[in-house]
């Protein structure tokens, strides 16, 4: 065996294992709703300032996602959906990832400050220290209400980007978190159902875990009817329009009618179609958050043609 | 003079050293670009250049002739 080889095994990083690190799924989410938060504010700002601000939102976002894989390495190597990780594989040492992502959280806070103002910033820097210390280091591992608390860490960019354009929070801003706390509940136990075993062996309370999952199905249903009134009521803000309100009317009634078939359900019938609905809900809540911020996306494109908003 | 063999390594250790590359020229032109736009928002900018300009002087405290 040559020495190349030797090292080769140790398992270096390429580029692309750090990127990995950053969760670029998550980050697209947060590109597309930080984007919509930056769009429907009101107020002008430079078209460069506001590529900017989503830049450094969507790097915070995956600072933290780094910080995230650093602590949770233990669990990631058991989990088959996680195992592949860069730190699990063995391909970045957590060393590494802590500092990158400590280096990239401090570069996105403060470029995020200069290019916009503090409260962006600030809003920013919060939601790193919720995701990386209150939700991956506090809450995942000690209650099985981590999805509930945690989901906070992802609903904050488009509040965010609204913060970068007005320096200011609205109702307009809570509404849109409101949107995607309250949508985050239900869209992660429709995965933890099917999912299951992972959590278990991880030894992670996920509710499926702790308390069954006939009370994970009652969670989904109660949790998806308290998420309408937050849908509905952005609507009649000045985000909301009625091309909106029709989209989120749609959207609510198939939530709700997929959140009733997985509660009506139980284990004997989900086993026997492999969790078909399940799954099938939890595509659908994808295509739920991104037609919704694609809606307020609508009513403000169409706006200076007056029709958009009310 | 002879070369060592390329190895898959020395390829990776390429690719992040070029991304990490791109990454930085990428990060310059933004900062820079940034520069840009926020010294042409703030409008036209005049200070004292050791020679009298009545235009910077407030206009309620221009002498009358």
């Amino acid at each position: 065996m040559s020495d190349a080889r030797a090292i080769g095994q140790s398992g270096e990083a390429g580029f692309g294992d750090y990127v990995a690190l950053l969760k670029p799924r998550v980050m697209s989410l947060v590109v597309f709703t930080a984007l919509v938060g930056v769009l429907v504010a009101p107020g002008q700002v430079h078209p460069f300032v506001a590529m900017t601000s989503i830049l450094f939102i969507a790097l915070g976002a995956g600072a933290s996602g780094a910080l995230n894989m650093w602590w949770d390495a233990d669990i990631d190597v058991i989990m088959k959906r996680t195992a592949n990780r860069p730190i699990p594989a063995g391909k970045v040492q957590p060393g590494e990832a802590l500092g990158f992502g400590l280096a990239l959280s401090g570069i996105a806070v403060v470029m995020l400050a200069l290019a916009t103002n503090l409260l962006a910033a600030g809003l920013l820097a919060f939601t790193i220290f919720f995701y990386a210390v209150v939700y991956s280091m506090w809450l995942k591992r000690s209650t099985p209400q981590n999805i509930v608390i945690g989901g906070a860490a992802g609903a904050f960019p488009p509040m965010i980007g609204w913060a970068a354009v007005t320096g200011d929070v609205s109702l307009e801003s809570a509404l849109m978190f409101m949107l995607i706390f309250m949508w985050t509940p239900p869209h992660f136990w429709a995965l933890a159902l099917f999912m299951n075993e992972d959590y278990s062996k991880a030894g992670v309370p996920m509710l499926t875990v702790t308390h069954g999952k006939k009370a994970t199905r009652n969670h989904i249903l109660v949790y998806t009817i308290a998420l309408i009134p937050f849908a509905i009521g952005a609507g009649f803000t000045s985000i909301g329009g009625p091309v909106y309100l029709v989209v989120s009317a749609v959207l609510n009634a198939g939530f709700l009618w997929g959140a009733w078939r997985i509660w009506k359900r139980d284990e004997v019938q989900a086993e026997a179609d492999k969790y078909a609905v399940e799954k099938q809900v939890f595509k659908f809540s994808l295509l739920y958050l991104f037609l919704h911020f694609g809606a307020f996306l609508a009513e403000a494109a169409l706006k200076p043609y007056g029709f958009g908003g009310w | 003079m002879s070369f060592r063999e390329e190895h898959e390594l020395h390829k990776r250790r390429f690719g992040r050293n070029f991304g990490l590359g791109l990454v930085l020229v990428a990060f310059v032109a933004l900062v820079f670009g940034l520069t840009v736009v926020k010294v042409m928002n703030v409008g036209q900018v005049q200070g004292f250049d050791h020679a009298v300009r009545p235009e910077l002087v407030p206009q309620e405290k221009v002498a009358k002739p």
